[in-house]
């Protein structure tokens, strides 16, 4: 039985900005409600009362100094725009022209 | 001394360039010739930086005729896998996404081996964005294995373990999510090294699941192992979850005596899922501490069953916040032809990404979704604690821990690029390692009759890499064989 269904997936790639062909979101339904169907094995184990574990070093918040440090130019962050007009990222337009 | 000088080791290249029979120049150059006469076949690296290492060798071979080396690896030439940031050339986790980005720095660890004088030849392919266990998912190329053409050198740094094993340079760098070093190192047959989470600055190294990911070297041996330790290893303000304990010097453990160690041997990695020759390998490996003198003991690991399930939601979740940067925007692929901001979102990921990367962004976007995130992401990260403390309890008991690196050698290209379950259980005796945060080591234990590597993975408590390298030198004293060399010409 298919643990997920096509909507499923498109609702997902929704989520993901991800754009499925017909073909991927098929093969998505077959092979996503395998992997998770094995996933299901977790419900066997009892974890009552464990704290779920975040992260692995025991260390909360580090800080530093405020001051200021070196950071990029203006020129050397956008080298490697798609789009730019030297001094900003440029995307397609946002709101519609009236 | 030229022809041949590619075989050599780290430690080796620079007792020759300190006693003057040979020169980085020298050994640079006979690897590149070996890149050249080899990589074809195998296409370990995506990218060779010639020009960039001869000069680089130049000003080495000055260092050391003046007897002022940088350091114990001036000179050396090493590759890196294509996850991390270098200045040089590109940089580009073999995805369509990142083709022809140029990173404006290099990572913390690139940083520290240049300032060590070593040399990188080039990049080395990967699976996309690290995501693999054969290097399959590469948008550029299938890596061979140096011992057998038609196999798979392992994943995701397979490009690094096959250039090391193959004489293509001495040492490289790789990065380990789930066993992305310590998979590969066993099928290609050389060292490899995941060290404890925090050990190695991870700035600049491009993310994939960031509570697991960490990097680590590819060597030919366990000393060599400790020279590249001694240099990536160590606190960086660039990277909060580097962690702040001091760096012994790891040549110092290179001693071969185990005779004061425990070995614990877990009972749930040694069932019907391991193959009876890679078996009797890690048996008779065990002997060989025994015979050193070790104490072998059995252990459990209760919660190992659980390990693929609570790695494949934990890293699939991490990795698509990680992966949602990639957007079009700033850096990487842009659709062409957007009609609006939404729209060129969708387009680039959709056309920028590779099958198994978006497989597992969808799976990590559904199990954070509303709805499903108590039941899959919370309870990975209970089950996660739980598979924490059987080592915490195991390491009580041992002072490392022996087991085989991967199920089976080396398989044939294509034979489980069908099912992704099946790939992802590849992994199964390194994944575990990566979700409790310990280090673990892997080291050639013999070839199986089809003469293909198989690998010995040794496992440590938190920052015990000395300890690790120890066994490793030990076992490698004592084993009474060695490899040889591949048949790939």
């Amino acid at each position: 039985m298919a643990k997920i269904t096509k909507e499923d997936v498109e609702y997902v790639a929704g989520l993901a900005q991800l754009s499925l062909d017909e073909a991927a979101r098929e093969r998505l339904v077959g092979e996503m409600s395998n992997i998770l169907s094995y996933m299901d094995k977790l419900n066997e184990l009892d974890t009552s009362g464990i704290e779920p574990m975040m992260h692995v070093l025991d260390i909360s918040n580090v800080y530093r100094d405020d001051v200021v440090g070196p950071s990029l130019d203006r020129e050397t962050a956008l080298m490697n725009a798609p789009k730019s007009d030297g001094e900003y990222f440029l995307v397609p337009r946002i709101l519609d022209q009236e | 001394m030229t022809g041949t000088l590619y075989r050599l080791t780290a430690h080796e290249l620079c007792d020759a360039y300190k006693s003057g029979k040979t020169t980085p120049s020298q050994a640079v150059s006979s690897c590149l010739d070996r890149i050249n006469a080899v990589d074809s076949k195998l296409k370990a690296f995506v990218d060779v930086w010639k020009d960039y290492a001869v000069d680089q060798a130049q000003a080495s071979d000055d260092r050391w005729a003046k007897g002022a080396p940088k350091g114990p690896l001036d000179g050396v030439p090493i590759g890196l896998k294509d996850v991390l940031c270098t200045k040089q050339g590109f940089t580009t986790c073999c995805s369509k996404i990142l083709r022809g980005y140029r990173s404006p720095f290099d990572a913390t660890v690139v940083e520290r081996l240049l300032n060590a004088g070593a040399i990188p030849v080039g990049k080395l392919n990967m699976d996309e964005f690290a995501m693999g266990s054969s290097t399959e998912n590469s948008s550029v190329q299938v890596t061979r294995n140096p011992w057998n053409l038609r196999c798979v050198p392992g994943g995701s740094s397979g490009g690094s373990a096959a250039a090391v094993a193959a004489d293509e340079c001495a040492i490289t760098l790789g990065s380990d999510t789930g066993g992305s070093i310590r998979q590969p190192a066993a099928c290609c047959g050389c060292v490899g090294l995941k060290p404890t989470y925090g050990r190695v600055s991870r700035y600049g190294l491009v993310a994939f699941a960031s509570s697991l990911d960490q990097i680590g070297p590819f060597t030919k041996d366990a000393h060599d192992m400790a020279l590249v330790m001694n240099v990536i290893s160590g606190r960086d303000p660039h990277d909060a979850t580097s962690a702040d304990v001091p760096v012994p010097d790891y040549t110092k453990a290179l001693r071969a005596d185990v005779s004061d160690l425990t070995v614990g041997l877990p009972k749930e990695y040694f069932t019907d899922a391991l193959g009876q020759e890679m078996r009797e390998k890690i048996e008779a490996a065990v002997k060989v501490f025994e015979k050193s003198g070790a104490k072998v003991i059995e252990v459990s690991l209760p919660h190992t069953d659980y390990a693929v399930a609570v790695y494949y939601i934990v890293c699939t979740a991490e990795a698509s916040a990680n992966l949602a940067r990639f957007d079009g925007v700033r850096y990487g692929y842009r659709a062409p032809n957007a009609v609006s901001v939404e729209d060129m979102y969708h387009r680039s990921k959709s056309e920028g990404y590779g099958p198994e990367v978006q497989r597992r962004i969808m799976l990590g976007t559904y199990v954070l979704s509303s709805g499903y995130y108590d039941a899959y992401y919370l309870k990975a990260q209970k089950a996660r604690a739980l598979i924490r403390r059987d080592f915490t309890n195991a390491f009580q008991k041992c002072d490392v821990i022996l087991t085989p690196t991967a199920p089976t050698p080396a398989f044939e290209i294509g034979a489980k690029t069908a099912d992704p379950l099946e790939m992802y259980l590849s992994d199964i005796y390194t994944i575990s390692v990566n979700l409790a945060g310990i280090p673990g080591l892997s080291i050639p234990c013999g070839l199986t009759a089809s003469k293909l590597p198989a690998g010995l993975q040794i496992l440590g408590k938190p920052f015990g890499e000395e300890t690790l390298l120890r066994a490793a030198y030990t076992y490698e004293q004592k084993r009474g064989f060695t490899l040889g060399q591949p048949p790939i010409s």
